[in-house]
């Protein structure tokens, strides 16, 4: 009995280890598999206005990673911890052109363009690389869904809109190959981290 | 145990009372009810956010001159437009009402010693007195 308990362990112990070679982001999302192509989920088509009054469409991202969110500018509970923990990734990535971030206002009513400058400019977002975003009501709730984020309207929750605090990162085939909690900081550590892969994956080293 | 047995008492109560003096901060209950109340806006380190928020790290000069002001803040939030550490801010802050003088005092004793933060602290009676003449 014992040679086959000790071959059964290191048989075990064996399966544990990590395959070897560099680690690649996951394309996330439910595939389908047509005609023997395995077809990924990808990001639909999308207009949008920015806190420029500029037209912000994926052609804004082309050849480009970018980070994404949902927030309101009034929102009593989690948005300044996700707003502290972007402005990690936008001060780390300033000056650095492959990268944007996206946020989705989804207080149409409130977040006016005006008001997302004013926002943005309090916060020390620029532009050309942080876009503040207002729309269509329904373009916005059902774009979130294709983000695997929630937002909802609802009347209960404080400040009236029930969000998650995720940051989602989209890759320049409009895949969405990580995301995190951007309540947590250690979390957005981690993910800033799949940010620095996705780069050099996509654009190899520099 | 022999070590307990072979110390003699007054070596053990020094100990102890050194150990309870390197609590950093000895405002358990308000670091509590920062984290729950505050520091979804004003951060887990009192820092604040932007222009939009402002810091509580370091913000002694206007929680020292504002003093009698703070309790009724807490409670019932802010709509001026204040200056703190230079930064004007000039977004309302929604106050939480459902705070009792208690804690109240608890978050204040925090805030105010913590992030270098040393300022002189708060007692009951005052708080109360002070949520008291709050203006409507």
């Amino acid at each position: 009995m014992r040679p086959f308990f000790f071959i059964l362990i290191v048989v075990l112990l064996w399966a544990c280890t990590q395959p070897s070679g560099p680690r690649t982001l996951p394309i996330l999302g439910e595939r389908d598999l047509v005609n023997g192509d395995t077809i990924y989920p990808t990001v639909p088509d999308f207009a949008f206005v920015d806190q420029d009054s500029q037209l912000v469409t994926n052609a804004t991202f082309a050849d480009k990673i970018y980070v994404v969110d949902f927030f309101f500018i009034h929102c009593p509970t989690i948005c300044p911890k996700v707003k502290a923990n972007g402005l990690r990734i936008f001060e780390k990535y300033k000056n650095d052109d492959r990268i944007m971030l996206l946020s989705h206002s989804i207080d149409v009513k409130n977040d006016t363009v005006a008001a997302l400058k004013r926002h943005a400019d309090k916060l020390g977002i620029e532009s050309r690389r942080w876009r503040l975003v207002t729309g269509e009501h329904d373009a916005i709730y059902g774009i979130a869904d294709d983000y695997f984020s929630v937002a909802v309207e609802n009347p209960d929750a404080p400040g009236g809109f029930d969000h998650s605090g995720r940051l989602i990162l989209v890759d320049k085939n409009r895949h969405v190959r990580s995301f995190c909690d951007g309540t947590d900081a250690k979390d957005v550590d981690r993910f800033m981290l799949d940010i620095d892969l996705l780069l050099e994956e996509q654009f190899g080293k520099r | 145990m022999t070590f307990l047995k072979k110390t003699p008492l007054p070596v053990l109560v020094a100990l102890m009372l050194f150990a309870s003096h390197c609590e950093p901060n000895p405002y358990r209950e308000g670091a509590r009810l920062y984290q729950f109340h505050c520091a979804n806006c004003h951060l887990d380190e009192g820092q604040g956010l932007g222009a939009l928020i402002p810091p509580l790290a370091g913000a002694t000069d206007y929680l020292a001159t504002n003093r009698e002001r703070l309790p009724c803040i807490l409670k019932y939030g802010l709509t001026d437009t204040i200056v703190v550490r230079g930064t004007v801010y000039a977004e309302a802050m929604p106050g939480v009402p459902a705070l009792t003088a208690i804690q109240v005092t608890n978050i204040l004793n925090f805030v105010n010693h913590s992030w270098g933060n040393q300022l002189p602290p708060f007692r009951l009676d005052e708080v109360r007195r002070l949520l008291s003449e709050c203006p409507k």
